[in-house]
């Protein structure tokens, strides 16, 4: 550790972490703004759309859970798949133990943060302290831009008329597309999308709003198959 | 929707995330897990993209989001910002309804 960081001072790298973090903020604000404007289409509360973003704090389980209601799916159809879309940030925050820092009620705070923006901005330090600050720092700004970008969405989308005029159901498979195109590349990815869509896309006439979305997990067997192929080869 | 499902939900997202920072040994987990783990959002994304566009109340319908999603899709793989992506095809839908 260098001398100006033992002063206090951040250092070069630090400042430039800090100004990343704050860029991706600003970035997941205006995310966060379509997230309140169709979470009150769905039919929440602008209260409700708030407390989401602050509590439950993970954008594709939170565009699920409003996305599955919007189409007529009740709580247990909408809460299943968020919470499967939430079990990532399980795989982050283990791979996040080796660079969190303080005792374990502190890393209980910091684990509010573990989301996708941190994880992988962390990823990308080569310094354990450098990787530690990158995760703070884009956590806490994520958090801020994320609830502050909600309640301009949810209060802007109460003076909105009918939702369907103005396309916002079309913004829900837009934005899933693109939260899902970055992760294609992986091993065994293209197996599970083309699966799991399918799958899905074939069950909503046969079952309940909501369930078809959760059957397409199934597709992780062939697409784990396929990924170990890939990664055998 | 409830606020008992609403904090429920929120229980279990801070309980997933929690697991490591709060529970775990200093060491990340095995890479075969991971991998697998890594995997399970996708099949869930790609179920909601194609329900949520075709979806038309227990059948299948094509009406303008299907437009509005081929916008998005030329737009994301064109590396368009996500606010862009999603008012593009906001847009599409809106226009085509109003012709």
């Amino acid at each position: 550790m260098s001398v100006a960081a033992h002063a206090g001072r951040p250092t070069a790298p630090r400042r430039a972490i800090t100004r990343d973090a704050l860029a991706i903020g600003v970035a997941v604000g205006a995310y966060g703004v379509s997230f309140g404007v169709l979470a009150i289409a769905a039919g929440l509360t602008p209260a409700q759309a708030c407390a989401m973003s602050i509590l439950v704090f993970t954008g594709a389980s939170q565009f699920a859970v409003v996305g599955v209601i919007a189409g007529g799916g009740g709580a247990v159809a909408a809460l299943a798949p968020a919470l499967l879309l939430a079990t990532r940030n399980a795989v982050y925050g283990l791979s996040l133990v080796p660079i969190l820092r303080g005792r374990r009620a502190s890393r209980a705070l910091q684990a509010q943060l573990v989301i996708d923006e941190s994880t992988a901005m962390a990823r990308a330090q080569d310094d354990p302290e450098d990787a530690h600050h990158a995760f703070l720092a884009t956590g806490v700004s994520v958090w801020i831009f994320w609830s502050l970008g909600t309640l301009a969405g949810a209060l802007a989308g109460e003076g909105l008329g009918d939702p369907r005029d103005l396309g916002l159901d079309a913004m829900f498979p837009a934005a899933f597309l693109a939260l899902l195109a970055p992760q294609l590349r992986r091993p065994g990815a293209p197996t599970a999308a083309v699966v799991g869509g399918a799958l899905a896309v074939a069950l909503v006439p046969l079952v309940p709003a909501g369930l078809p979305i959760l059957a397409a997990i199934v597709a992780v067997v062939p697409a784990a198959l396929a990924a170990r192929r890939a990664v055998a080869a | 929707m409830s606020w008992a499902a609403l904090l429920a939900l929120a229980a279990a997202s801070y309980a997933l995330k929690a697991l490591g920072p709060v529970f775990a040994r200093r060491q990340a987990p095995r890479p075969a897990v991971t991998r697998v783990l890594d995997l399970v959002a996708i099949p869930l994304l790609a179920g909601l993209i194609l329900v949520q566009t075709l979806d038309g109340g227990e059948r299948l319908t094509v009406d303008a989001r299907v437009p509005a999603l081929g916008v998005a899709a030329l737009l994301v793989w064109r590396r368009a910002p996500f606010l862009v992506v999603v008012l593009a095809a906001a847009a599409t839908a809106a226009l085509l309804r109003a012709i």
